[in-house]
């Protein structure tokens, strides 16, 4: 027997590489990114998703033209983005139900948020949690994340939201009912957002402004955040406002356990 | 160039060791076109370097760990590889050996894999399940009892004749290749795969005659 004999004996036992070997690698280093266009409640939005999800959200308005936002992608997460004309069918879905509260997405959303540290993670999925056409302070992202001090940090981290409008940021304020800073184009603009989603916005100004940072009900003994659905239906003979959580309790008031609001942490200290 | 025991990671440049050794000196040889597009767009080009390789870096993982895994480890390659580029400054991204340095990831992350399932897989079940993409049931059947028998043989070398002789004649690399490989002298590299084919013709032979016997039993 010849060497060439064996060598093409042991030649047969090449196979070639899986197919969608190419697609799954490029798909793992985010390779296979790509944006939209799409109308937002304050204008037209650019998102871009990769195989986790939507990794980044900007204004078109604000970021001038997509080449500005494929720069922007590209400062971000070291990548090249491609524009393409639509979204797929889970990312479309997702942005609907996001932006303008269509039918809920079933199951985890897709978001790609893998590159934050932790804990900017855990406050982005927070802010997910609170309601359209409602809003929640600082700090109670903060209460809710075990870490009632942390306001500041929570703050930070909403102003660096990759993904503004689907992680609905524009629905953190201020406990003392100011509206807050905006990244996507300062309080002008996350007050259109607000009135987009059928927010009083002058209205949840007002109250704070005048002391009230909780609402009651004489009926059910229970306080919430003013713009908590179940604050919204009490009757107007029933509503009674209070100025702080410590104050709801000694009237014998209990915490809402939809909106579980709590009073500013350094506010609680003094007193 | 590097002296001959140098520790291993000293210098990083990827000079053969084997070149030493035998005493030949490397031509300063073209850097490879797609090193230098790799290089210069690094995004870009990528795609190319994955279609390009990733029969060889599949190979070689199957070679380890057997077709049924070696997928994963072919991913994981070229993840790495990607990030491990991202690093690497242009200048030495276009003179780099693409072949040799990603089949020696490929050993490594293979091994690794092994070392983590802690169970090895034997090359000759994991080429008897090989599909094969001719359909002609006949001309199939040929076939795999071939491959089988080549499979069953290489499976039966010493494991470091068998690496050798697979990466030589399997995965196509040269000995220089298989020389950066596995960080050893191209001259040993040369003599494992030479004495690996010669163990193999031994066992085929002695295959054939005992055959050729069966046969000449049964004539009786």
């Amino acid at each position: 027997m010849t060497d060439q004999h064996i060598e093409a004996g042991l030649h047969s036992l090449r196979t070639p590489a899986p197919q969608g070997l190419l697609d799954k690698v490029l798909d793992r280093l985010g390779l296979g990114d790509a944006y939209v266009r799409v109308e937002g409640p304050i204008g037209p939005l650019f998102v871009a998703f990769g195989r986790d999800g939507i990794s980044l959200v900007e204004r078109a308005g604000e970021a001038g033209d997509a080449g500005d936002f494929e720069a922007a992608f590209r400062a971000t997460f070291g990548r090249p983005v491609r524009r393409i004309d639509r979204a797929p069918e889970l990312i479309e879905r997702v942005i609907d139900a996001r932006l303008w509260g269509k039918q809920k997405a079933a199951g985890p959303l897709p978001l790609d948020l893998h590159e934050l540290p932790e804990f900017e993670q855990q406050v982005l999925r927070k802010v997910l949690e609170i309601p359209r056409g409602e809003v929640r302070p600082y700090a109670w992202v903060a209460a809710e994340l075990g870490r009632p001090l942390a306001v500041r940090a929570v703050g930070n981290a909403v102003a660096r939201n990759p993904i503004p409008f689907v992680i609905p940021c524009h629905r953190v304020v201020r406990s003392d009912g100011r509206i807050g800073n905006y990244g996507a184009g300062g309080p002008t603009a996350k007050r259109a957002v607000l009135e987009s989603e059928g927010m009083d916005t002058t209205e949840m100004e007002r109250l704070p402004a005048k002391g009230v940072r909780f609402i009651g009900s004489d009926s059910t003994r229970i306080y919430c955040y003013p713009s908590c659905r179940n604050a919204r239906r009490i009757t107007q003979k029933h509503r009674v406002p209070l100025r702080s959580a410590d104050d709801a309790r000694h009237a014998g008031y209990r915490a809402c356990k939809v909106c579980r609001p709590v009073d500013p942490p350094f506010r609680a200290a003094v007193a | 160039m590097r002296p001959l025991g140098a520790q291993r990671g000293a210098n990083l440049q990827p000079i053969p060791r084997g070149l030493c050794y035998s005493g030949v000196y490397m031509a300063i040889a073209a850097n490879d076109p797609l090193c230098v597009r790799l290089a210069a767009n690094l995004d870009e080009a990528f795609p190319d370097l994955v279609v390009d390789h990733q029969q060889l870096v599949f190979g070689v993982a199957a070679r380890v760990v057997g077709e049924f895994a070696a997928e994963d480890v072919a991913q994981e390659v070229f993840v790495r590889a990607f990030r491990a580029l991202r690093k690497y400054p242009a200048e030495r991204i276009s003179e780099m050996r693409l072949r040799p340095w990603l089949a020696r990831m490929t050993l490594n992350l293979a091994r690794n894999a092994i070392r983590r399932r802690r169970t090895e897989v034997d090359l000759a079940d994991v080429q008897e399940t090989q599909q094969s993409p001719d359909h002609d049931p006949v001309h199939l059947i040929q076939r795999a009892e071939d491959q089988e028998r080549w499979a069953r043989l290489l499976a039966g070398l010493p494991p470091r004749y068998r690496l050798a002789v697979a990466l030589r004649h399997i995965d196509d690399l040269s000995y220089t290749e298989i020389a950066e490989t596995l960080d050893r002298p191209v001259g040993s590299v040369k003599s494992d795969v030479h004495r690996g084919i010669a163990l193999l013709r031994a066992a085929y032979d002695a295959e054939q005659r005992g055959q050729e016997r069966g046969m000449a039993k049964e004539a009786v």
